[in-house]
């Protein structure tokens, strides 16, 4: 996949565009995800039927703090492309991608446990690894590593 | 008759579960009404720890993912980390790579293919595999020290050449095991309990493995003609000739067929590779590694039980910033509770296992 392509397809979205070792990341807004996925997922030259990840990001001290990062694949064309998008602290907000995806049910449900990011129109937004009595979210970068009432 | 249901904890303490599985099973009867799995007993924190770990100590991290295919966690990792760092690998030791991947994956399956058929009542083929599991575990202790965890890959190679033994012994495992293959077939692929307990339990269809995620000989059993292996190729993977074996409709069965058909395939490529192996040029196996650039990358592989990705976000530093492994069995378990719907509650424990979870690499 290259980034002449997803810019003709989805460049109205693109906020900014990497290559890295062959590796094309886009980053887009939140408000874009649905749309943006929805174009990769049904057009014939992207093709992209595949979530293979998606996981959170804590880019602590920078600001956006968050990143929610989805990682595609076309079972066609066999390429991927990566899609970012940058989430702020005090509304870390998201739709989820359950209704493009089933896929995306658990890998969400990991990213609100690790991180605290919700997923509006998930249909389950539970805590997935962690205990439902747990507080906070373990892979916040403010998060200890060690356990506080360890003696 | 009323219309009342029970609710049933399977798990987490249950043999069929395969470690810490929980899953609550709404009954009507015997007939599954609802399925929910319960996951993270297994939690230890790996991606949070890896944080604050050098690139170099978290490949002793990966062996604990999935226990049962360490070389394949070392090697997806390594793989990642090359990436990053534009290595290029000797010949010789990617060949090396692929020989011990490739007898993790039969070792792997093997060990699948024992404790399923027990899950399933069947005692007998657990000895019979785990016979040859033990070859490949003696072959993996005598090139690396190390059985279940032997961390032995690194970054530009390999811990240590492999010797004119490996080479020996692994002839010597590849020359006899399709009769051993034949063997474990002889016990079930024509039995008749076998072929009740699994023919049409838990089918899936190609859309519903695409939407689910799920990947590995689950998904090839459903008919997705797709090993990353071949799509995606790797490690020289493109100089060995080995097919994709696909099933028709993804029921326990399927799986089963595909993971047989997978190891006489496995044992092909790891001929080819010693058969194949390039003579050491004396450069040295590994490289030295002090600087990591900033940037970040995704890598997969096809590990025996489906696409396990590594995304490493660096800063720059001796850590990285984000590690965050794809785990395929995590993926593939969010579908269970779908195929349980509607099956008897001896199935429970046929579509549990023909998943091949392994639980310390769904929670991590």
């Amino acid at each position: 996949m290259t980034i002449d392509t997803l810019t003709e397809k989805i460049g109205e979205y693109i906020k900014e565009s990497d290559s890295f070792r062959d590796e094309v990341t886009v980053t887009i807004d939140r408000d874009a995800i649905i749309p943006v996925c929805c174009i990769l997922k049904e057009d014939e030259d992207c093709s992209f039927d595949f979530l293979s990840d998606c996981c959170g990001l804590d880019r602590l001290p920078e600001t956006p703090r968050f990143m929610v990062v989805y990682n595609l694949y076309s079972l066609k064309y066999k390429h991927r492309v990566r899609i970012k998008v940058p989430l702020e602290e005090s509304d870390a907000e998201i739709e989820s991608l359950t209704p493009l995806w089933n896929a995306a049910n658990w890998l969400e449900r990991e990213c609100f446990d690790m991180f605290g990011i919700r997923f509006t129109g998930h249909p389950d937004l539970r805590r997935i690894i962690t205990p439902p009595n747990m507080e906070g979210h373990p892979l916040k970068k403010d998060f200890p590593l060690e356990g506080s009432d360890t003696k | 008759m009323t219309k009342e249901t029970i609710t049933l904890n399977l798990g987490p303490q249950h043999p069929s579960t395969h470690g810490v599985l929980r899953v609550l099973l709404e009954l009507d009867g015997e007939i599954i009404v609802d399925a929910k799995p319960d996951i993270g007993f297994l939690h230890r924190g790996l991606e949070k720890l890896a944080e604050y770990r050098t690139y170099q100590q978290i490949l002793v991290l990966t062996d604990r993912l999935d226990y049962l295919a360490a070389m394949s966690n070392n090697f997806a990792y390594v793989l990642a980390v090359e990436k990053l760092l534009e290595i290029e690998v000797p010949k010789r030791a990617q060949y090396i790579r692929v020989a011990l991947v490739e007898l993790q994956r039969i070792a792997s399956h093997l060990f699948w293919l024992g404790t399923h058929a027990h899950d399933l009542g069947a005692m007998t083929p657990l000895f019979y595999a785990l016979c040859e599991r033990e070859d490949i575990m003696d072959i993996f202790e005598a090139i690396s020290g190390g059985r279940l965890t032997p961390s032995f890959m690194r970054f530009g190679g390999l811990a240590a050449d492999a010797d004119s033994t490996f080479v020996k012994n692994t002839k010597k495992f590849t020359d006899t095991f399709s009769s051993k293959v034949d063997v474990y077939e002889n016990l079930l692929t024509e039995n008749p309990m076998w072929l009740s307990r699994t023919r049409n339990v838990g089918m899936m269809s190609k859309e519903f493995c695409i939407n689910t995620g799920i990947s590995g000989p689950m998904a090839r059993a459903a008919g997705i003609e797709w090993d990353l292996r071949k799509s995606n190729p790797y490690s020289s993977y493109e100089d060995f000739d080995f097919a994709i074996p696909t099933g028709l409709q993804g029921d326990v069965f399927d799986c089963y067929m595909m993971r047989i058909r997978e190891m006489r395939e496995s044992a092909k490529i790891v001929r080819q590779a010693v058969d194949g192996l390039p003579e050491s040029d004396g450069s040295p196996i590994k490289a030295k590694v002090n600087k990591f650039p900033a940037g970040e990358i995704y890598h997969s592989i096809e590990s025996p039980r489906g696409e396990l990705g590594f995304y490493i976000v660096s800063d720059g530093g001796k850590s990285p910033a984000r590690f965050r492994v794809r785990p395929p069995s995590f993926v593939n378990l969010q579908g269970v509770g779908e195929l349980m719907k509607g099956r008897l509650l001896s199935d429970a424990v046929a579509i549990i296992g023909m998943i091949d979870i392994v639980l310390a690499e769904v929670d991590r």
